[in-house]
């Protein structure tokens, strides 16, 4: 209790609206009959499809695999058969679909075999490796693969490691509700991130506006045979936000552009913990998590959901009301508007807010900037996003580059203390949007300037290349020719000399015109050789069709 | 007044020395403003703006030979950059040369495709791939959309299609916060 | 639209409504001490302002509604009034509003977009255009024989006949002009400070006035509408200059706590200077912006040709704002100026 806090610059206090969703208990939501999981749950490559349509799959088997190393894996979240593997509607700001694959549920909700990993019996990239199989992600929001950011690397060391219980949204009590009642899990995956990060400092921040969370903690800490330090902060917005808490509860600051273990330091959200100890203990993937339903509903509570159930069975379930104007996956900080209630749950889903008139009165209209710098007041990163919104409208991106537009995390502070009522992060997004679009474009420029000038250096080798060798073909011949004339006896002009030459050379490309092959099909499967046959079938037909125009025309759908 | 007048010669042709001297000195190779240019054109090498290629027109702006508006695919926003780079005015786009048109790749339709390399040899980026009598293909990644391909297709396969926009591709909309528009659909 | 989707309540109608009422207490004093004149210059600064704000919208295509509901036409013409002296003619009031509405404010293009305080150009082009109109100053009523009433101001203002002994009777020079009048009759300091409208401080009732504009300065800091750094760098600006002047020779430049309860500082201070669209936005350039319209007011006032300087000053600061900002910018979280704390 004696440790120093320090108060990070900025933040809001927006109304908590925690008790909503805390007096019930938490519920497990019922199997639906279909889950649709994408592919794209993380941040990273998406996960390749293992399985096909059609296939019966297990609870907790693999249905895609993680490709490459910043990707992780992803599971059936119950047992059933894989009825499709095409693009669905996803929780994304866009509306647009995604990869995903959907499993037609059998009510049965039969495991695949799984085990308990001794984790302190295995080589550390083993087991990250496993980790990576079974899926897990960071549950705090940004869903980053953990096996990741579980290697402390070559060069860094991690002496500390923070567990974020901060949860600073407004609304979201998932992980309150996840430290009243699994404290003890909680810790045992601190163990486990102890074990590979090699941290010797560990530290639970939890804001005070969680009583019973903190308790729980305190006293599952106290049954452990390590120091794990269960320090009370602030309640301010955005004090769950990794830097924040790291700044509050160690006074350091991650340098921009760097990452936290630069510093030595790694956090990790408290549900993320709590998935891998359920992973290590009893080799269970990411397969559920618990959601917060909460907002215009009769019953707002914390449901533990499998990854892939459909958002409407879950409003329902909290019993929906009239008047909703709009559903939000995550706070009302952060989050984003959902397309349809069929989405799915994913590993990023921490909470369901379900909009009304009343709790989230439509926004006033925006009035021009007054460059009050209230924004900048309340800047967690301490830019300045008036300066900021001023180059993004304008669209002088270069600028807004360097008034450190990238060192925005997001948060919606300065959107919310705005008396124009701007909505700033919509610029910000933007412009971030655009900058990495337009670095995309020019290397795309790169690449075609590349094969452009290639393209030319190699037409002119040939031309080159060609013109000597015609060169000394020509001189062959005329030595040749000349020859025979001589031994007929008969003087041969010139003129006739280049005839017999041109003849020469024709009949020369008649027979490499027959001869040459394309390069590409001397070593070819017999089904490609089959393909080709039937294409080659298809020219012809085509050729036929072509000299007779007036068919063809018919014969057209 | 006689020495003023000789002190300023003296400083001239001192002056007038040392730039001589640094112009040979710090002499740079080739024509870098050129090069610029060519960094700002989208290298689409369509030749839409009259020269055979992205290239020959930088080259072209930089002798002052042609204007800095006829580039369409670069659009309005290529002549800005060009403006701001030669310090000079930024004009609309020469309609003569083409309208900026949505990103879009070539396709072959391969049951068409009769595989009669003319599209290869026309390609400015070697995009297409593909050998006599072999139906052809173009690498979407590597197509700029330039169109050039198209007129020398005997059979008419080419088309061009517009580049959809997918997850990994949308990006965030310029948020319109025109005062204007609000607060008519708030008076209406 | 996207994240946030909670707003803060605060609005930009609320920030000038709370603008105005910290100005309550210095009109309120205002009227007290110099007469009820102000109520009159206030209402036709106000009416103009609101009709030239609403013909502006309409001519540049916007709608009236939103931009009439935020108050800073108002905002501009009761800083103008309260600047411009006690009796000024009604033609005087509604150029001055119209320039800085019309000319200062919309040609600019309009809430946010000016780069010049508009109620400060429209002063300086009356006092650059009208100066002798411009010191039509009523006197304080403790030192004035005759008291006008609300209709007898009216009158005044608006050209009325009014026997010239009563105009007489009622104007006076402001400590700042007589200051300036009387140093330029070779007198001392000391001198011109037994003139009676000079009082403890700052003048005659006019150190009331900066006094009541001070606690309605205080309130915009509490309710942090207004950031502590420019009215304190402005104020030590005036002070720091004013007080190495009066060190260096007392017997011509006048004390500095003098200088700090003259006419215009605590309104030029605390509702001028705070002017949050002409001013400069970062916490290190605030302090820039107000201790060189500090020193600059002391430079006018001591060498320029007009009596006082707060409105130039601020229109020259307003003019280096741009620069400031470019180079005060401050440290970002994790950034790299200042080693991170550890
Ligand atoms: S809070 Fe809004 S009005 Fe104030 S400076 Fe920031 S963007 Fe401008
Ligand atoms: S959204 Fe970005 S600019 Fe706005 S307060 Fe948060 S970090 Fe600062
Ligand atoms: S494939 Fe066609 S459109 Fe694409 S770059 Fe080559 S020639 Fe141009």
């Amino acid at each position: 209790m004696s440790r120093e806090l320090f108060r990070f610059k900025g933040g809001v206090h927006p109304p908590e609206h925690k008790a909503e969703s805390t007096s019930r208990p938490i519920h497990a939501a019922p199997l639906p009959k279909k889950l649709v999981i994408p592919l794209r749950q993380h941040i990273g490559n998406p996960a390749k499809p293992v399985v096909e349509v059609g296939e019966r799959v297990l609870k907790g088997q693999m249905i895609a695999a993680a490709d490459g190393y910043i990707s992780t894996a992803v599971h059936a979240s119950s047992s059933g058969t894989v009825a499709a593997i095409d693009l669905q509607p996803v929780p994304h700001i866009s509306g647009l679909p995604d990869l995903c694959i959907t499993i037609e549920t059998d009510g049965r909700d039969e495991w695949v075999a799984h085990a308990p990993l001794d984790y302190q019996a295995m080589e550390s990239p083993q087991l990250r490796m496993q980790l990576r199989d079974l899926g897990l992600a960071g549950l705090g929001g940004a869903v980053f693969p953990s096996a990741v950011k579980l290697d402390p690397g070559a060069s860094h060391a991690c002496p500390t490691l923070i567990i974020n219980g901060g949860e600073c949204e407004p609304w979201i009590t998932c992980d309150d509700m996840l430290m009243r009642h699994h404290a003890d899990e909680i810790l045992q995956g601190v163990a486990i991130m102890r074990h590979l990060l090699g941290s010797t400092e560990i530290l639970v921040g939890i804001e005070d506006n969680k009583p019973e969370a903190l308790d729980s903690m305190r006293s599952a800490a106290a049954k452990l045979d390590f120091a794990v330090e269960v320090v009370k902060v602030p309640a301010r917005y955005p004090g769950g936000g990794a830097k924040q808490m790291i700044e509050t509860l160690t006074g350091k600051q991650v340098p921009s552009g760097k990452l936290s273990t630069d510093i030595g330091i790694q956090v990790f959200n408290v549900g993320t913990s709590y998935a891998l100890a359920r992973a290590i203990h009893h080799g269970e993937p990411l397969i559920s998590r618990l959601v917060t339903v909460t907002g215009h509903v009769l019953r707002p509570q914390n449901f533990e959901v499998l990854i892939g159930t459909p958002m409407h069975t879950l409003i329902t379930l909290a019993g929906d009301r009239d008047g909703t104007t709009g559903v939000l996956m995550g706070g009302p900080m952060m989050g984003v508007p959902v397309p349809n209630l069929d989405v799915p749950v994913v590993k990023a889903t921490n909470c369901i807010l379900v909009k009304s008139k009343e709790l989230f009165p439509p926004l006033p209209k925006a009035l021009p900037c007054i460059r009050c710098t209230r924004c900048a007041d309340a800047c967690p990163a301490e830019l300045q996003p008036q300066e900021l919104f001023r180059f993004a409208k304008a669209g002088d991106f270069g600028r807004a580059q360097e008034y450190h537009l990238f060192d925005c995390i997001e948060c919606g502070c300065c959107s919310y203390v705005c008396p124009s009522h701007i909505p700033l992060v919509d610029f910000y997004r933007y412009a971030k949007g655009e900058i990495w679009a337009r670095e995309k474009d020019k290397r795309a420029a790169d690449l075609a300037r590349e094969r452009h000038e290639f393209r030319q250096f190699r037409q002119e080798r040939e031309k080159k290349e060609k013109a000597e060798k015609l060169a000394a073909k020509a001189q062959a011949k005329r030595a040749e020719l000349a020859a025979v004339p001589a031994a007929e006896g008969a003087a041969v002009s010139d003129a006739d000399a280049k005839k017999a030459l041109i003849a020469a050379a024709l009949a020369r490309a008649q027979a490499k015109k027959t001869d040459t092959a394309p390069k590409n099909v001397d070593q070819l499967t017999p089904e490609q050789l089959h393909q080709i046959e039937e294409i080659e079938a298809r020219r012809t037909k085509i050729r036929e069709l072509a000299r007779k125009p007036l068919e063809s025309e018919e014969k057209k759908p | 007044m006689l020495a003023a007048i000789g002190v300023m010669a003296i400083l001239a042709v001192a002056i007038g020395l040392v730039l001589g001297w640094s112009a040979i000195r710090f002499k740079v190779e080739g024509n870098p403003l050129a090069e610029k240019i060519d960094a700002i054109l989208p290298q689409t090498q369509c030749g839409q703006c009259g020269f055979p290629g992205c290239r020959p027109y930088a080259e072209a702006i930089a002798k002052g030979e042609a204007d800095i508006n006829q580039c369409p695919p670069g659009g309005e926003e290529g002549v800005k950059k060009l403006a701001e780079l030669l310090g000079v005015e930024p004009k609309p786009l020469d309609e003569t040369h083409g309208t900026p048109k949505p990103k879009s790749v070539a396709f072959i339709d391969e049951n068409t495709c009769i595989g009669c390399t003319l599209c290869i040899q026309a390609c400015p980026v070697d995009a297409i791939s593909g050998a006599a009598k072999q139906m052809h293909t173009i690498i979407t990644a590597e197509c700029t959309g330039c169109e050039l391909c198209l007129p020398p297709c005997p059979v008419d396969c080419i088309s061009m299609v517009p580049i959809a926009e997918d997850l990994p591709h949308w990006k965030w909309k310029h948020p319109v916060v025109m005062m204007k528009q609000i607060a008519e659909t708030e008076d209406a | 639209m996207a994240s946030p989707f909670i707003l803060d309540r605060t609005s930009v109608t609320q920030v000038m409504a709370w603008v105005l009422a910290a100005l309550l207490p210095g009109i309120a004093t205002y009227v007290w001490l110099f007469g009820p004149g102000i109520l009159v210059t206030l209402s036709l600064a106000t009416v103009t302002a609101l009709a030239a704000e609403a013909a502006m919208l309409k001519a540049r295509g916007y709608p009236a509604k939103p931009f009439l509901a935020d108050l800073s036409a108002i905002v501009t013409a009761w800083l103008l009034a309260l600047s411009l002296p006690s009796l000024a003619p009604w033609w005087l009031i509604i150029t001055g509003t119209l320039f800085a509405i019309v000319v200062a404010k919309h040609l600019y293009g309009g809430l946010g977009q000016n780069i010049f305080n508009p109620a400060m150009v429209g002063y300086a082009v009356l006092i650059v255009s009208f100066p002798v109109q411009m010191t039509h100053w009523a006197g304080p009523n403790e030192l004035t024989s005759v008291h006008l009433t609300l209709a007898q101001s009216a009158t005044v203002i608006f050209g009325g006949d009014v026997p010239r002994t009563t105009l007489d009777a009622v104007t006076m020079a402001t400590p700042l002009d007589a200051l300036r009048t009387g140093l330029l009759q070779q007198l001392t300091v000391d001198e011109v400070m037994t003139h009676p409208i000079f009082g403890h401080y700052g003048g005659v009732g006019f150190e009331w006035l900066a006094g009541a504009f001070l606690l309605g300065g205080l309130l915009l800091w509490a309710l942090r509408i207004i950031s502590w750094q420019v009215p304190l760098a402005f104020l030590a600006g005036i002070w720091l200059t004013a007080g190495f002047l009066n060190f260096y020779d007392a017997g011509r430049f006048g004390p500095p706590w003098f200088h700090l309860f003259a006419p215009s500082v605590m309104l030029g201070a605390f509702f001028i200077a705070t002017d949050p669209v002409s001013g400069a936005t970062t916490p290190r350039g605030k302090l820039v912006f107000g201790l060189g319209a500090g020193f600059l007011t002391m430079a006018i006032r001591t060498w320029g040709g007009f009596p006082d300087g707060v409105a130039f000053a601020i229109l020259l600061m307003n003019l280096c704002v741009p620069l400031i900002d470019q180079y005060t910018q401050p440290r970002i979280y994790g950034g790299a100026d200042k080693e991170p704390r550890t």
